[in-house]
């Protein structure tokens, strides 16, 4: 199969997914054994106005016809008005949602920096020091708990070196840069805010690398795996026999096959990076969409929880699109 | 006819966890220009691992600890890998394998995996050698067309290694290696492989290694049979004369287990399994399989001795003019 019809055959599975994903969470959302307009008026509310209220948020209606309204709202885009900030749920998500993308990058290009060389590192020289060394780097980054590194790193850092801020994604008294993408790195540069530049960079700093570890650690351990499966195979023989050297054994013909798994890995990754991005925001107080969804939980704002749960599913989706297009790309196997 | 390759004594081992496995036991090979050497043996007695010595391939954790490997007269034991790499693997030897559909990279195009090796060999660019790919596929009785952009998975495993063909032979090596090229392929097929190897080595006058264990085929396709067992080699021979008058017991009941087509004859075979290489048996390592085995051969160690112009065999009934058999 050519690799443009696997792309449009993949987009349509994920329109499919999604639409599973928003019937789930409707009915998920229904579920939750509380009642939200209780939550938001008090449990004294007149009748009149709890009755009003469910008029608002389209509760009286019949649950099929609350389905349809979700759905041709979701689909225009528009997934209701969050209770708490009385704006809709989108401008909320636009707002918070570079944040925690900023973070997950950031996080995501440290984890591949330095866990795809280092697994490559490893497997090349197996059983040298090298090699011991990475896997006991990255089998504490595997067990570490999030919450774990990040106090520690915190009391490193900040406490006790105090070489770099603790919390929020800029100093109080830097002018943040006109917004564009939304991403603080890249808008001061765009910008030419070198000040805001190195003032943000030093705020990720800590986050990335505490919620980056782990995906280091997990990147390089099947990195190290796959090249060692890879290079005892049949068609590494052959290339050796070649006589091409044994850099491009390693580089051209053993690499791009042992690559294969990890991009599932780091698109996994990605995707647990959006996960992790929730304690991470909490430890570092970074405003993002991760610290958002749990105060709506909290408050029970169902449009918000709704809302904000979709999008992350949309991003995972794409997340793993793109994951699919490079797995394809890289391994003609896939295409089917 | 000069002298191609020629292996003295060559001991391979393997460090594993259970010991060291003493694959290949001080063996002998050689071969003329342009001949064609067979290597027959039961699995496990050190066929590949004496061609991929030859190709220097041996890694970690095995280890050729002795011996000599002339090729063209130089000791290629003594090359450096970049040297190996800059004039011998891919330019002056080849090799093909038994899995031709695993041996080939499932992530490239056929036509970039025959373009990379005739790139190497010429020291042209991939771009430059991929203009010469089609007359490779064609050669070896491929569409080129169809053929060309074609991955490893879409292969079967006849075209798989008429491809492998393609790419050994596409830099006219002096020697090619064929390791059970056939083994893995369908009886139809085999005898279709073998006959475009024949005409197409007939034609680029390359000296052959062929590995199998099938000593019919061996004789019908090389013009010198080597017998091996356990990591030894135990008898050699020109390919007529190994089927009228074998000397060694083992070569001997090799023959009589080749079932005649068409006559309905039991498979005597040879009693008994091939030793563990770890700790083989003393002596002649045939000897609790033997017939004939008497009291030397179990404390000494038969030597290769030329019993007839170019007939030799290892085994002690033909020592101190005991013969017979
Ligand atoms: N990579 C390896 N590791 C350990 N032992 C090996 C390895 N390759 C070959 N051997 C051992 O060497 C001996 C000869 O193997 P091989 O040459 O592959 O036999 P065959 O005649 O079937 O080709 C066998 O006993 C095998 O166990
Ligand atoms: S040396 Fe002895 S045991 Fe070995 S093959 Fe000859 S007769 Fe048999
Ligand atoms: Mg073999």
């Amino acid at each position: 199969m050519k690799l443009e019809t696997f792309i449009i055959k993949r987009l349509f599975l994920m329109l499919i997914v999604l639409f599973g994903v928003s019937v789930v969470v409707f009915v998920v959302a229904r579920a939750i054994p509380a009642d939200p307009v209780g939550a938001i008026l008090g449990g004294n509310a007149p009748i009149e106005l709890v009755d009003e209220m469910r008029r608002r948020l389209g509760l009286d209606k019949p649950l099929f016809d609350q389905f349809l309204d979700f759905m041709s709202g979701v689909v225009r885009g528009d997934l209701g008005v969050s209770i708490k900030s009385n704006r809709p749920v989108i401008k909320d998500i636009a707002e918070f949602f570079p944040a925690t993308l900023e973070l997950a990058i950031v996080a995501a290009l440290i984890s591949i920096i330095l866990g795809v060389p280092l697994g490559i590192f490893s497997a090349v020289h197996r059983n040298k020091l090298v090699d011991h060394f990475c896997r006991v780097f990255s089998i504490l980054g595997v067990s570490m708990p999030v919450f774990w590194t990040g106090l520690l790193l915190l009391i490193l850092f900040y406490y006790r070196l105090g070489w770099l801020p603790g919390s929020g994604r800029v100093g109080i008294f830097t002018v943040m840069p006109p917004k564009v993408t939304g991403l603080l790195l890249l808008d001061s540069l765009l910008a030419g805010d070198f000040g805001a530049f190195k003032d943000a960079l030093s705020h990720i700093i800590l986050p990335a690398v505490v919620l980056g570890y782990s995906a280091t650690a997990s990147i390089a351990r099947i990195m190290r795996s796959s090249m060692l499966d890879v290079l005892r195979q049949d068609f590494i023989r052959t290339a050796k026999a070649k006589g091409i050297g044994r850099r491009l054994v390693i580089y051209r013909h053993a690499l791009r096959n042992a690559l294969i798994p990890v991009v599932t890995v780091i698109g996994l990754t990605f995707g647990s990076l959006l996960e992790g991005a929730v304690l991470t925001e909490t430890i570092f107080g970074w405003p993002g969409l991760g610290r958002y969804i749990v105060n709506s939980l909290l408050l029970l704002d169902y449009p918000a929880i709704m809302g904000g749960t979709l999008f992350v599913a949309v991003v995972y989706s794409l997340v793993n699109l793109v994951v699919d297009i490079i797995y394809a790309a890289l391994d003609p196997r896939m295409r089917v | 006819m000069s002298r191609l390759l020629d292996v003295e004594n060559l001991r391979v081992i393997f460090h594993t966890y259970r010991g060291t496995i003493k694959a290949l036991n001080g063996i002998r090979l050689w071969l003329n220009e342009e001949e064609r050497l067979g290597i027959v043996g039961e699995t496990g007695c050190g066929k590949s691992v004496s061609a991929l010595s030859v190709m220097r391939l041996i890694e970690a954790p095995g280890e050729i600890i002795d011996g000599q490997i002339l090729f063209e007269g130089n000791d290629i034991l003594k090359l450096s890998e970049e040297d190996m790499d800059r004039h011998i693997r891919g330019k002056r030897m080849s090799m093909i394998f038994q899995e031709p559909i695993s041996a080939l990279n499932p992530v490239f195009k056929v036509g970039f995996q025959i373009a990379e090796t005739i790139a190497h060999c010429n020291d042209i660019s991939i771009g430059d050698a991929y203009k010469l790919v089609p007359e490779s596929l064609e050669m070896v009785g491929l569409d080129w067309k169809r053929s060309i952009d074609l991955y490893p998975h879409e292969l079967s495993g006849g075209m798989a290694q008429r491809v492998m063909i393609a790419m050994a032979l596409a830099i006219k090596p002096k020697l090619l290696i064929a390791d059970e090229p056939t083994s893995a392929l369908d009886v139809t097929i085999q005898a279709q492989i073998l006959q475009l190897l024949d005409e197409l080595v007939k034609i680029g006058k390359n000296a052959v290694i062929l590995i199998t264990h099938d000593l019919g085929v061996a004789s019908e396709f090389c013009d010198r049979i080597t017998v091996m067992y356990a990591g030894n080699v135990i008898e050699i021979s020109n390919s007529e004369e190994i089927f009228d008058e074998p000397l060694h017991p083992y070569t001997k009941g090799l023959i009589s287990s080749i079932p005649i087509i068409g006559a309905s004859r039991e498979l005597t075979g040879i009693p008994g399994s091939v030793p563990d290489l770890v700790s083989p048996p003393s002596g002649c390592r045939f000897h609790p399989r033997c017939d004939f085995c008497f009291d030397r051969c179990r404390t000494e160690p038969p030597t290769l001795s030329e019993i007839s112009p170019g007939h030799f065999v290892a085994c002690h009934l033909y020592s101190d003019g005991v013969k017979e058999g």
